[in-house]
């Protein structure tokens, strides 16, 4: 898993067998310390309640179509959870 | 695997049911030297009681993953700390 920001949602109507109802956000991937580290990706929304400007945790590949119910979907990246308290501690190492 | 050092912890109350009562631990990549390994880093299921600070051995490899939960079908889950580590010795 990995730390995401959630910047946006997005709505597909007409989807492939299997995927209805599932939710789809635009995530920007973090840095461990929650820096922006990379382009936003789409991914489905496995805690189904997460929404724009929150922290989530992510997950890619087979893994996060596993996160849905209808595991044998066409899903490459899926958020795991929403973040309540993301603590951080590098020692000053950088 | 992947040599890491637990660098914090991650929280969440909404998540996925598989991952409830399961402790996360953002642990960023190591070189053997013990000096990060540039930005790289995974949040990674804590199945030895590490804690923030500590060297530790990851498994990022999804099927080994679903071993260790005894759910080898799907479990939804890829990285594992599977050690903690005491002594890296080099040549």
């Amino acid at each position: 898993m990995k730390l995401g920001r959630v910047i946006g949602t997005m709505v597909a109507t007409v989807k492939y067998k299997g995927m209805e109802g599932l939710k789809l956000l635009i995530v920007r991937p973090l840095t461990a310390d929650g820096r922006e580290d990379g382009e936003p990706f789409v991914a489905t929304d496995a805690s189904a309640q997460a929404s724009s400007g929150d922290l989530v945790t992510w997950e890619a590949s087979r893994e996060a179509a596993l996160l849905h119910e209808n595991w044998f979907v066409p899903v490459d990246h899926a958020v795991v959870g929403i973040v309540d308290q993301h603590a951080y501690d590098d020692g000053g190492k950088r | 695997m992947i040599l890491g050092r637990v660098c914090g912890t991650v929280v969440a109350t909404i998540e996925h049911p598989f991952y409830d009562g399961k402790k996360q631990l953002i642990v960023r990549a190591c070189l053997p030297d013990g000096s990060f390994d540039g930005e790289k880093y995974v949040i990674a299921v804590d199945l030895v009681g590490a804690g923030v600070g500590e060297t530790v051995l990851v498994e990022d490899e999804g099927n080994s993953a679903r071993q260790m939960m005894g759910n080898l079908k799907n479990a939804p889950i890829r990285s594992v700390i599977v050690g903690i580590v005491d002594q890296v010795a080099l040549g």
